[in-house]
């Protein structure tokens, strides 16, 4: 299927896309990478009359770090991201989870923060993103706002962000030696979005783990931190127990590969093996 | 010119390799013709609905729009298509049109055809065809199809069972009586879909002054379209040509008439000018055949022994809104009856298949119709078996495995077989996996709490079929394999064939027995197919015939030439045509050499007077061949997998996969192990993840790439492979057919390795694919994981 | 119709400038417009892989780029790739292996597996079947593309 009529505005500046906002309001859709919306207009799910192609504002795109904090622009594209020193040095859960991120010729040219935007809720970087507590900055041409990432996913594919906003940077704080973390995935196959994931992070105490982030993703409608698990300071022997709690604690929204009992058992076994991951240095992923 | 001798059995790879791998294959998407529109198809929304009006005014005015149809449009250039078997009187099978004209029965078939410009300005317009519907009860479950007071798949069918097929030998009832151990267990097959790369496509290009229809179209068979579009477009056959080029893949469903595609052929009639249609990918999930929708019961019966005294079986096959034309949609489920239990001696039999439309996509023949259902019923039960005689299951295979000392036999299912060799492929098998210490790496990981399994599937394979199947049934699909010769001046051979290839490397292989058959080099034959115009009639590629009937076809046109060549030769050097031999393009007199084939080319193409009067000097041969002593070849073998099943997932990891294999003659190892390998792959992909979902009104839930998962690289196993060969004896070139043994016996293998796995946790699956879900599903059956 | 847009880029190492119209993928400005036929379209959703070319030097899905988004940029098909010789040794390893049979995916697969010789890590066999997840073959079972181009790491990895 070929994509309906639209107008291709090349944006070269964020004044440039702000004033297409301006112009055409919500008919003017953003184009970062295409991964996600090209198939989407090519199957005509989306028929936008207006877009604007933000990759040619340099200033979006790139990884630095700051103030022990990492910023990566929004049109950073996930090869980038997954190939980056920084990451891999500073923020080892994306690092790790990027790889599930698609494939090769997909990861060439989705971006990081188009894959923020998108809000898929099997979607991986969104789950790290609340899992390691980023903050989103979004420009519009009246503002700036920081979003911090528990707040900017609302639902399946729907955000905080507003139509005239741009989502420009994400800041992450680099993660630290006392920092443990752990990700897995089941997919179908590699590269697929996830049908259950679980990203975590967990300050190392001498016995056991406090500040527990974990988000279990791809089940229900958005990523979110566990609140039973946050509340509990964890030993090695309560993994279980509280794998199954926070397991029983989800809504998973049922599909095409399974119900929400399929979902909860998927669950409560990822998340015990990103508990123990959790406890064990080095062994993570 | 490079050495003739054997040639037969050499790993050569494919002449048209490079040209595919660098971009330069012609697909019919690939083709653009002066003047040509582009069409896009209105399909249906409902499952079952009737078409109250349809208004094509704004499309009609839509940008770079030429004509937009409908079915009343069509229906006076394309008459109506019925799908029937001449000795199934009562089947029953409603008629197609090109579009649909009041009544639409699935969600997907096509309503309106828009010609434009451009397809994104077809696609534009169709969105503006506006058609009134009135939703009907879709019929999608096929257990309430059979019931009585259901409404029908058709409002002018009385019923929604298109035929019921018993099979009986011997008395099983009396069997299960005596029997030391019966097992039994209940099946359910996932509705799949084909999913060639290259979608359908057509090029339609209708000439009005002559009359000339010519039909570019990746297609199986040219030969069976050229037909088709002459009878239902009221033209005269040779007023058709139907051309394959290259062609993405097809696997049986490019075998098919499909209506979309016969509107595109009528609209390029009616407007005399040509239409090319390519259908994309979500409308090839809707209207491409899906296939394998079943369900079944299975009981064995067998001996202290492990040794089988009886099966059962019943099978409902759904079949979607229509009997595919022209080749029906009922082989699916009358070869699963037929194969369940076939490669086994089988004292006693009881199958029955009862056939059902529902409102869903119509099915067909997809890679090995039928064959993996039968094999995979059959397999399950002789593990049940095995486990409760605690019996390995390769020894309770081995115990029943027709034999050599079997032949000829005819199976309980009406199979007839010349030769087999299923002990042979299960030693070799059992040798190749390394068996024993496999199940002993599977005892040490359960221990370690890492369930894995073995499975082993034995498996029959129809290949080569004859003019017996759709002869008798008056189905116009040809039986014979053609194939004509032409030496050319510089002594190289051109040949053209009936056969078509789609990836396989038949064309390959005849290159190789031409030039072995022949006596020159592999590289003096180039070959040409797919043109329904210019080739020897004959049936294309279906039922895996290329090489074993399109082969002998060609090993006879090749006899006939060099004979001729050798006459003229005698003729020539005043020899005697018996003393002469031609090799590696000399011709030989016992050692000496007397002359090169290019001198006598030169001779019979520029010098035919220097010739004696009366010689011959034709140098164009043209053979065919269909089997008439024996009604198909029966291909055997054996697959192994082996797999981990993550009891906390219900994930399935394949670790490594095998297949001893018999096709008789190997022509090209080369060629036959990539088609094993391929072939089980799409088998695998069928075990693990293909499955064409449905609601209950009828909508098809898995209509993209992303939805419908096929088998990517990453998860795919490494597949061994060992041969055992068993030249048949009714052909001089003794080839078999391999084209489908891979994808019928992966689902089988896949399937007991997966119960193997779970057994010793009381569990068993049932349902294919064995997705994750379902995996949890058997698990959790006490309710105990969560 | 939506306006046309001009766009001017190399091609094969060609400068060519056209218009098009803003809704045309990459792959049908190659196919239909510049007559590029080796580059398929397999879904035109970005799942098979049958589409892709190389922007910028990097392997990318053409269904999924718009034309208008490659106005200034480098374009590579498996028509130029060949042409200038450059994944030789992988196009030649392919045929030898049998790496394809109908031949629709293996210009995208030819191209990311080239992508991946070029980066020349030294990769396992499932590291490589990873790596070229994104590009379907519904013939070949994939093996024998694994083998290709094992073959060719393996042999280039030795050379340096
Ligand atoms: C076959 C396939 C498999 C995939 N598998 C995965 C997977 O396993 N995991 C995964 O996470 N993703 C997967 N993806 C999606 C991929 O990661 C996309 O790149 C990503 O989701 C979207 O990023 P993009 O840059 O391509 O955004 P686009 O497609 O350009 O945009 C997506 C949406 O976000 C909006 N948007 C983009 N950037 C911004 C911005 N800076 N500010 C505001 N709004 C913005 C757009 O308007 C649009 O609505 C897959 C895609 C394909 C085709
Ligand atoms: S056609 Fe682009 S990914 Fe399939
Ligand atoms: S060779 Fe046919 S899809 Fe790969």
């Amino acid at each position: 299927m070929k994509a309906s009529t639209f107008k291709y505005l090349h944006a070269q500046s964020k004044d440039e896309a702000y004033a297409a906002f301006a112009e055409y309001g919500d008919e003017a859709v953003i184009l970062a990478g295409g991964q996600s919306l090209m198939p989407m207009l090519n199957m005509r799910l989306a028929q936008p009359a207006v877009l604007v192609d933000i990759n040619p504002i340099s200033e979006l795109s790139g990884i630095v770090l700051l103030n022990q904090q990492l910023h990566i622009g929004a049109t950073t594209r996930h090869v980038d991201v997954a190939n980056a020193d920084l990451i891999a040095a500073e923020l080892p859960l994306i690092g790790c989870a990027i790889k599930q991120v698609a494939h090769r010729g997909i990861r060439n040219r989705g971006t990081f923060g188009g894959s923020l935007a998108h809000a898929d809720p099997a979607a991986e970087m969104p789950a790290c993103a609340v899992a390691l507590d980023a903050t989103f900055v979004l420009q519009s041409r009246a503002e700036e706002r920081r979003v911090k990432a528990v707040d900017f996913f609302l639902g399946v594919m729907t955000t905080d962000r507003r139509p005239d906003e741009i989502l420009t940077t994400i800041e992450l704080p680099a993660q630290t030696s006392n920092d443990a973390w752990a990700f897995h995935e089941l997919s179908r196959r590699h590269g697929d979005f996830a049908l259950v994931g679980v990203a975590a992070t967990a300050r190392r105490r001498s016995e056991g783990l406090e500040e527990l982030r974990l988000v279990v993703f791809g089940c229900e409608e958005r990523p979110r931190i566990s609140k039973i698990a946050a509340s509990t300071s964890l030993s090695q022997k309560d993994a279980l127990e509280l794998a199954t709690a926070v397991a029983e604690d989800l809504d998973p929204m049922s599909d095409l590969e399974g119900d929400a009992k399929t979902k909860r058992i998927q669950a409560r076994t990822l998340i015990q093996r990103a508990l123990d991951d959790l406890f064990v240095e080095g062994a993570n992923g | 010119m490079s050495d003739s001798e054997q040639t037969i059995g050499a790993s050569l790879p494919r002449r048209d390799a490079l040209r595919l791998a660098v971009g330069r294959g012609t697909f019919t998407d690939d083709i653009v013709l002066p003047r040509m529109l582009h069409m896009a198809l209105v399909r249906s929304p409902y499952a079952h609905a009737l078409i109250k009006s349809i208004d094509i005014t704004d499309a009609k005015n839509s940008d770079g729009v030429v004509r937009v149809l409908t079915g009343a449009d069509l229906e006076d250039v394309c008459s109506p298509f019925i799908a029937s078997i001449e000795f199934l009187p009562n089947m029953i099978s409603p008629p197609q049109y090109a579009l649909a004209l009041e009544e639409v029965a699935w969600q997907g078939e096509g309503v309106c055809a828009v010609l434009a410009e451009s397809r994104a300005l077809a696609e534009d317009a169709a969105e503006l065809v506006k058609v009134e519907w009135e939703e009907l009860p879709a019929v999608v479950d096929p257990l309430t199809a059979l019931l009585a007071g259901t409404p029908t798949v058709h409002r002018k069918l009385e019923t929604n069972i298109a035929m019921i097929m018993p099979i009986e030998k011997g008395d099983t009832k009396l069997a299960f009586a005596n029997a030391d151990v019966v097992v039994e267990h209940s099946f359910e097959f996932g509705r799949q879909a084909g999913v060639a790369l290259e979608t359908r496509s057509v090029v339609a290009d209708f000439e009005p002054a002559g009359r000339q229809l010519t039909v570019y179209q990746s297609h199986q068979t040219p030969y069976q379209m050229q037909d088709v579009y002459a009878r239902h477009l009221g033209l005269a056959e040779h007023q058709v040509r139907v051309i394959a080029k290259d062609v993405g893949g097809a696997f049986g469903l490019k075998l098919h008439a499909y209506p979309d595609e016969m509107a595109a052929v009528a609209a390029s009639v009616l407007l005399g000018r040509p239409v090319k249609y390519i259908v994309d990918r979500q409308e090839s999930f809707t209207s491409d055949i899906h296939s394998r929708e079943m369900t079944a019961t299975g009981r064995l019966a067998v001996s202290g022994q492990g040794v089988i005294l009886g099966v059962e079986v019943d099978i409902l096959s759904a079949i979607g809104a229509y009997s595919i034309y022209p080749r029906t949609s009922v082989g699916d489920g009358v070869q699963a009856v037929q194969f369940t239990g076939a490669p086994y001696r089988l004292p006693t039999f009881k199958g029955r298949v009862r056939i059902v439309y529902q409102n869903k996509t119509p099915c067909g023949a997809y890679r090995a119709v039928g064959q993996p259902i039968g094999c995979s019923i059959i397999e399950q039960l002789l593990d049940l078996a095995a486990a409760k005689l605690n019996l390995d299951p390769s020894e309770i295979r081995r115990r029943n495995h027709l034999r050599s000392v079997d032949m000829p036999f005819k199976a309980a299912g009406g199979l007839e077989f010349s030769n087999v060799s299923l002990d042979e492929c299960l030693t070799a098998l059992l040798a190749k996996m390394n068996y024993d210490s496999l199940r002993n790496d599977q005892k040490k990981a359960q221990k370690r709490g890492v369930y894995r399994g073995i499975g082993l599937a034995t498996f029959v394979e129809q290949t080569a079929v004859g003019a017996g199947l759709y002869g008798p049934a008056g189905v116009r699909v040809s039986a014979q394999e053609g194939c004509s010769l032409r030496l050319n001046p510089s002594g190289l051979v051109n040949c053209s064939t009936s056969v078509t290839d789609q990836g396989q490397g038949t064309l390959t292989g005849l290159q190789q027995v031409i030039a072995e058959t022949l006596g020159i080099g592999f590289d003096d034959v180039t070959v040409e197919a797919g043109d329904g115009g210019a080739t020897p009639y004959g049936g294309g590629s279906w039922a895996s015939r290329g090489l074993a009937i399109g082969g002998e076809a060609a090993r006879l046109a090749a006899i006939d030439l060099r004979n001729k060549i050798l006459t003229v030769a005698a003729a020539i050097t005043q020899e005697l045509p018996e003393n002469l031999t031609l090799v590696n393009s000399n011709i030989f007199d016992g050692s000496k050499c007397l002359m090169d084939l290019s001198e006598l080319s030169e001779i019979v193409h520029f010098r035919q007077n220097t010739l004696p009067p009366g010689v011959d000097f034709e140098m164009n041969v043209t053979r065919h061949f269909v089997p008439r002593d024996f009604p198909y070849f029966i291909a055997n073998g054996i697959q192994a997998s082996y797999l981990e099943v993550d009891v906390g997932t219900g994930a399935i990891k394949l670790l490594e996969h095998w297949v001893a294999e018999d096709c008789g003659k190997i022509v090209n190892p080369l060629l036959v192990d990539e088609q094993l390998r391929g072939g089980i792959v799409q088998g695998l992909g069928a075990a693990l993840y293909e499955h064409c979902l449905y609601d209950d009104a009828g909508q098809l839930l898995t209509a993209s790439l992303a939805d419908y998962a096929v088998p990517l690289a990453s998860e795919m196993p490494d597949i061994h492979i060992v041969h055992v060969e068993t030249p048949v004896s009714g052909t001089g070139l003794g080839a078999k057919g391999a084209g489908e043994a891979g994808t019928l016996g992966a689902p089988a293998a896949v399937w007991c390795a997966v119960n193997d796995a779970i057994r010793p946790l009381g569990a068993q699956v049932w349902k294919q694919p064995f997705t994750m879900a379902h995996v949890l599903q058997a698990l959790n059956s006490k309710g105990s994981l969560l | 119709m939506a306006e046309m847009l001009p766009i001017k880029l190399t091609v094969n190492g060609a400068v060519v400038s056209k218009l098009v119209d803003p809704r045309q993928h990459l792959t049908d400005f190659l196919r239909i417009d510049l007559g590029l036929t080796g580059s398929h379209l397999g879904c035109e959703h970005g799942v098979c892989g049958a589409c892709s070319v190389r922007v910028n030097g990097q392997v990318i899905r053409g269904c999924l780029m718009l034309a208008s988004q490659t106005d200034g940029a480098d374009v590579q098909t498996i028509e130029g790739i060949f042409e200038a010789g450059e994944a030789a040794e992988l196009i030649a390893a392919f045929v030898a292996r049998n790496a394809l049979q109908c031949g629709f995916c293996t210009p995208g697969m030819l191209l990311t597996a080239a992508e991946i010789v070029a980066e020349g890590k030294l990769l396992d066999r499932q590291e490589i079947r990873n790596e070229l997840s994104g590009n379907i073959c519904r013939c070949t079972g994939y093996q024998s593309i694994i083998d290709a181009v094992e073959m060719v790491l393996l042999e280039k990895l030795k050379e340096a």
